[in-house]
């Protein structure tokens, strides 16, 4: 199976970082269902820009600390 | 698994089932009867009540043992759910337009409505089947 996206996160680090944070708590802070947040953190969905912030705001992070952008030559921005 | 994604394999399963069982009973008559001359359309009334019966039914068997399975999992659809049901519905949409040339075609050149009904409904079947599947495909490959 190939990855749909070239985003990629650091959202599980950042939960247990955060207090073991589970899925679940992470999901209703930012008001979508845990099988999103295990998507996003597979990789499998690319969330919105405003989703995205979200995320950050919760772990009180800048936006680049919790998602990179892998490019086509595999350099990450 | 997500409550709207287990709605999608309910809805795939009731389709597969209602259809197959229709197409069964009608064509399963090809070489006794004429084809024209098949008493189709209490089948077809059936078929299509039935799976609108089966969706409800399916749905709420869904949520008891999903409630049981994953307590506390939220049923609502989140943005996720809804980018992927625009996903589904525009193949699906899609589809149904071209599908419905067919019956269309066969309305102007005066088919009999045997086979005008039925391409009708094997478009909405296959248009409604090709939705649920790419929607379960994004849900679990990703998109």
């Amino acid at each position: 199976m190939g990855r749909p996206t070239h985003v990629t996160n650091e959202i599980r680090r950042l939960r247990f970082a955060n207090g073991e944070m589970t899925q679940a708590d992470l999901a209703q802070r930012i008001g979508v269902t845990r099988q999103t947040i295990i998507a996003i953190e597979q990789g499998r969905y690319s969330p919105s820009l405003e989703m995205a912030f979200q995320i950050a705001l919760v772990f009180d992070v800048p936006l680049d600390d919790v998602f990179q952008y892998q490019t086509q030559e595999g350099a990450t921005r | 698994m997500s409550y709207e994604e287990r709605g999608q394999w309910v809805y795939v399963v009731v389709i597969v089932l209602t259809f197959g069982a229709y197409a069964a009973i009608v064509f399963g008559q090809v070489g006794r009867v004429p084809l024209t001359d098949i008493d189709y359309v209490p089948t077809m009334l059936w078929a299509i009540g039935v799976a609108i019966a089966l969706s409800i039914v399916g749905r709420i068997l869904m949520e008891i043992t999903g409630e049981i399975g994953s307590p506390g999992d939220s049923h609502q659809a989140d943005v996720r759910d809804r980018d992927i049901g625009r996903l589904g519905e525009s193949f699906s949409g899609t589809l149904l337009g071209v599908g419905m040339v067919v019956p269309f075609a066969l309305t102007l050149a005066e088919f009999n409505h045997f086979w005008i009904a039925n391409a009708m409904y094997a478009a909405f079947a296959l248009s409604a089947l090709v939705g649920a599947a790419v929607k379960l495909v994004a849900y679990r490959r990703g998109f």
